[in-house]
């Protein structure tokens, strides 16, 4: 199945970059039904990283507690304006992605 | 939209993209890939996830912060955050006291990233939030109540 | 003072004393409420739902292998700034008034060839459904912060407009209910969640206003066919065609209740 994009906003500010990103994910529990009864598999990330020019600048955790389409902000110091930020997840199906964005 | 801000990399299944990142330099190997932390994710109560953690026994500290608001509107989606002022967190984790797993998330700071992590949880009821913040090879820990209400029928 | 009056005065100070913390719990729980909201207004899930819609608009699609660049919604062909605050209008070309997805059905069938059946038939977020939230998402974040601002003067919209209140007041379903039960008074709420008096302009301004939205309950994003749906399914009665006159009639008196409100669009709800 194919992954969606991201949006990612990065901007810095006296040295601080503040980045803020929305991720489209169901973030499927396991812990509901369907309409005929039968649980509906967990599927979620588990895994998530920002880096900034390559270097990890944030790494996460997810369990399946974590609200469908996760949003997640976060400052670091450093960063310059058209600096490569990404951000990179792994779901626990083995699906991952990465989006990229230059930071304002 | 802007579309030149957003560049989509690579798309594809699992290690193999992240083996791919890893060997274009995006992702460091040996520091963003550490095993998901599934014991304490599966984890039921608050004992048992801190256990798993390796944080049996946190200290309170009023240098630690839960934000988020006093009450929920809906528990699908509940802004919810750590602070810490604590010099040299390395690690931030969100749990939720009442909810089947109790983690929520956990997050690895590097040098130069700051102690303030936003995100949006579940919560299954009215529950104490818990931030975990790990600075050396001390765990410290602070506790916020959200209450969550019930709603109409979506505005 | 005798002591019966005393007795009485002093009720009466200890009702207005409870009165008073009861309003000031309750207000402080609506602080809360707001200070919920506006924590999700930054990072509204919308967002990834109209990059979808903006990629689908410059898309080629359909039997004529066209995209919607030269869609009119109103303002011009191409024109979506701003576009939405003023939708439903008056069309000449189809000689209809329309909302936005009965327009954009228009602007699939003409610049792209696709049926308006297959949007018409298709379930809410499913197959050319699905694709046409993903438009009203984009063609709707253009319009965030402009004024709402339907123009009235066609006979046409008249039309609608008392079609609209018609419907709005008629009671029907088991429970005999009309949308004016719920949204025809000012201050009700249900549980948590205040009601907007839809016949007032402050009313149909924040109702009108911000929609459509993205659902956090459910995480899915809603166009105002969806929202307007659902009323009806509440009301446990014949849900309408999509598309049909009468959900854009309520769409009329609606945003011409709510002109000159401010568009938060697309909305974040509960």
């Amino acid at each position: 199945m194919a992954t969606k994009p991201m949006r990612i906003r990065a901007s810095v500010k006296d040295g601080v970059t503040e980045v803020k990103a929305l991720i489209a994910h169901e973030m499927e529990t396991g812990q509901r039904k369907d309409a005929n009864g039968a649980v509906i598999p967990a599927w979620f990330i588990t895994e998530i990283t920002a880096t900034h020019n390559g270097k990890v600048v944030l790494s996460g955790e997810f369990g399946t507690a974590v609200s469908k389409n996760p949003y997640l902000a976060f400052r670091f110091k450093g960063g310059a304006a058209g600096d490569k930020l990404a951000v990179s997840w792994k779901d626990n199906k083995g699906e991952s992605r990465t989006d990229e964005v230059a930071i304002a | 939209m802007n579309n030149q801000r957003r560049n989509v990399l690579k798309t594809g299944t699992g290690a193999a993209v992240l083996g791919a990142l890893a060997a274009a330099g995006i992702i460091k190997p040996g520091i963003a890939l550490a095993e998901w932390n599934k014991a304490a994710f599966e984890a039921k109560s608050m004992a048992d996830t801190l256990k798993a953690l390796g944080a049996a026994q946190p200290t309170d500290s009023k240098e630690v912060q839960v934000t988020g608001p006093d009450i929920a509107e809906n528990g699908a989606v509940v802004p919810v955050g750590v602070t810490s002022a604590i010099p040299g967190t390395t690690l931030m984790a969100i749990l939720i006291e009442k909810n089947p797993n109790a983690l929520a998330a956990s997050f690895t700071l590097p040098a130069g990233t700051e102690a303030n992590v936003q995100t949006r949880v579940k919560m299954g009821q009215t529950s104490n939030i818990y931030a975990l913040v790990k600075a050396g090879d001390k765990f410290f820990v602070a506790t916020k109540e959200i209450k969550v209400t019930l709603g109409g029928c979506g505005g | 003072m005798n002591n019966r009056l005393k007795t009485l005065a002093l009720a009466l100070v200890v009702s207005i004393v409870g009165q008073a913390q009861a309003e000031d719990t309750s207000a402080k729980l609506l602080d809360g409420i707001n200070e919920y909201r506006d924590a999700l207004a930054d990072g509204n899930p919308s967002e990834l739902v109209a990059a979808e819609g903006e990629e689908l608009w410059k898309t080629a699609r359909g039997p004529k292998n066209a995209t919607l660049e030269r869609c009119d919604l109103g303002l011009g062909p191409g024109v979506v700034k701003g576009a939405s605050a003023q939708l439903p209008r008056y069309f000449k070309d189809t000689g209809k008034v329309q909302d936005l997805e009965t327009r954009l059905m228009t602007c699939m069938e003409t610049l792209q060839g696709i049926d308006p059946q297959e949007v018409v038939k298709a379930k809410w977020l499913k197959g050319e459904r699905e694709k046409m939230a993903a438009l009203v998402a984009y063609v709707v974040t253009q319009s965030n912060g402009h004024k709402i601002k339907v123009d009235m003067r066609p006979p046409a919209m008249k039309q609608m407009y008392e079609m609209g209140k018609m419907a709005f007041y008629y009671r029907a379903g088991p429970m005999d209910f009309s949308c004016a039960t719920c949204h025809g008074d000012q201050g009700k709420r249900i549980r948590m969640q205040e009601l907007p008096d839809l016949r007032t302009n402050a009313g149909a301004a924040a109702g009108w206003g911000s929609w459509p939205a993205y659902r956090v309950s459910n995480g899915q994003f809603w166009t105002m066919q969806h929202r307007l749906n659902d009323c009806f399914r509440q009301q446990r009665t014949a849900e309408p065609i999509y598309g049909s006159d009468v959900t854009i009639a309520l769409s009329v008196y609606l945003a011409a209740n709510g002109n000159g409100g401010k568009v938060v669009t697309p909305g974040i709800k509960r």
